[in-house]
């Protein structure tokens, strides 16, 4: 089962590599947002597995959970930081 | 039991290769979004489900604790999930963006 | 909790005045305290008192935050609302296939065709309109853009099928929940 978790992690890390492409050559800002946030919250599964694989699920349960909560704030935050820049690209077309 | 938490894993990690993929492929941020949002909420909750039924081998009340973390993991990503997603594309709708379009891709 | 229902009923008018009501500072503080016991995890006499006193204080100072006005039909709520979540599950399960198998699709430029629908609901309360968004956004397919406290919804659909499909029976029973009218 060990080495099965293994595999499972060396995966998660490879499927990371994905959106950080996204994250690299996104055409805007939003779209490396969206990489960060696909990349957080594979995070949080592989922060269980390490726990698994070192046998201090218990510990390693509490920093998945802050991290949890830290991937939320920082999309929060970012999105609203962006929020008053009109015009990134094109002229604003809901009013 | 064991087949229980690795068919749960493989489900998970399906959905995360789909939402991974789906972020390369689709053409602006707005239908991208889609798959990154969802795809990823649902692969957490099925690792997290098959990781907590592997934690539940060894019964104490530590690990029943342990479990009810982790069920406090998924609950959390399923209120925050969709909150961030909407954040983002509020973002983009007053930033001004305008949704790529079948007509407009065609032109 | 059944019996602090009757007082708090009982006595609504006389709380407004002065801003402090009993049932859901209770309610505040079994959550709190129930959050300090399963992410502290130990039993100690010294660490249940620092917890208690702790959640006491929150309570206090935040008991109107979190339930800020409580209605007769709250149980009921409630019950109905665990009964809506398995069927949410299950939709949301549903359609996170279909769009799987769009994102693996080789032709995926011509099948979806995004755009955003418009359409106005008749719900009332904050809760039912803020538990439809994030339904919305949880399905695959849809996203809320944006969710006016009047009712009126902007929704994101990525494909047709998804859109179709959209304010039928998902509104039917948050509706339900929520006891509004559709």
């Amino acid at each position: 089962m060990i080495i099965f978790f293994s595999c499972v992690a060396i995966g998660l890390c490879l499927l990371m590599a994905l959106p950080l492409v996204r994250c690299l050559f996104g055409p805007t800002v939003l779209d490396r947002l969206i990489g960060v946030n696909a990349i957080g919250s594979k995070t949080v599964v592989l922060l269980l597995l390490i726990g698994f694989l070192y046998e201090r699920v218990d510990m390693f349960v509490d920093i998945a959970l802050a991290y949890a909560f830290l991937n939320f704030v920082a999309v929060i935050a970012a999105s609203r930081y962006f929020h008053k820049r009109k015009g990134l690209y094109e002229e604003s077309f809901m009013d | 039991m064991d087949i229980l938490v690795i068919i749960c894993l493989v489900l998970g990690f399906l959905f995360f290769l789909g939402g991974a993929v789906g972020i390369l492929r689709m053409p602006d941020f707005y239908s991208s979004l889609h798959p990154a949002g969802k795809l990823d909420t649902l692969g957490i909750l099925a690792m997290v489900m098959g990781l907590a039924l592997y934690n539940l081998h060894h019964f104490s009340l530590e690990a029943v604790l342990v479990s009810i973390k982790m069920f406090l993991i998924v609950f959390f990503v399923f209120l925050s999930s969709p909150t961030a997603t909407h954040s983002i594309v509020d973002a983009g709708m007053r930033a001004g963006l305008r949704p790529w379009t079948q007509k407009k891709g065609k032109e | 909790m059944v019996s602090a229902n009757g007082p708090a009923q009982g006595s609504e008018s006389a709380e407004k005045e002065t801003g402090f009501s009993f049932f859901p500072f209770l309610i505040t503080f079994v959550l709190m305290f129930v959050t300090w016991i399963v992410l502290s995890g130990k039993f100690d006499a010294l660490l249940l008192g620092l917890g208690v006193i702790s959640s006491l204080m929150i309570a206090y100072f935040f008991h109107d935050l979190l339930f800020p006005n409580v209605k007769p039909g709250v149980m009921r709520v409630c019950f109905k609302f665990l009964q809506f979540i398995p069927w949410l599950i299950l939709e949301i399960v549903k359609a996170n296939f279909h769009l799987l198998f769009l994102v693996f699709h080789p032709r995926m430029k011509e099948m979806i065709d995004p755009h955003i629908i418009v359409f106005k609901t008749n719900l009332k309360s904050d809760l039912a309109i803020t538990t439809l968004a994030n339904s919305i956004t949880l399905t695959p397919g849809t996203i809320t853009v944006t969710a006016s406290r009047d009712g009126v919804f902007r929704v994101h659909a990525i494909d047709r099928p998804s859109a179709e499909s959209l304010p039928g029976v998902m509104l039917e029973k948050v509706a339900n929940v929520f006891g509004e009218t559709l």
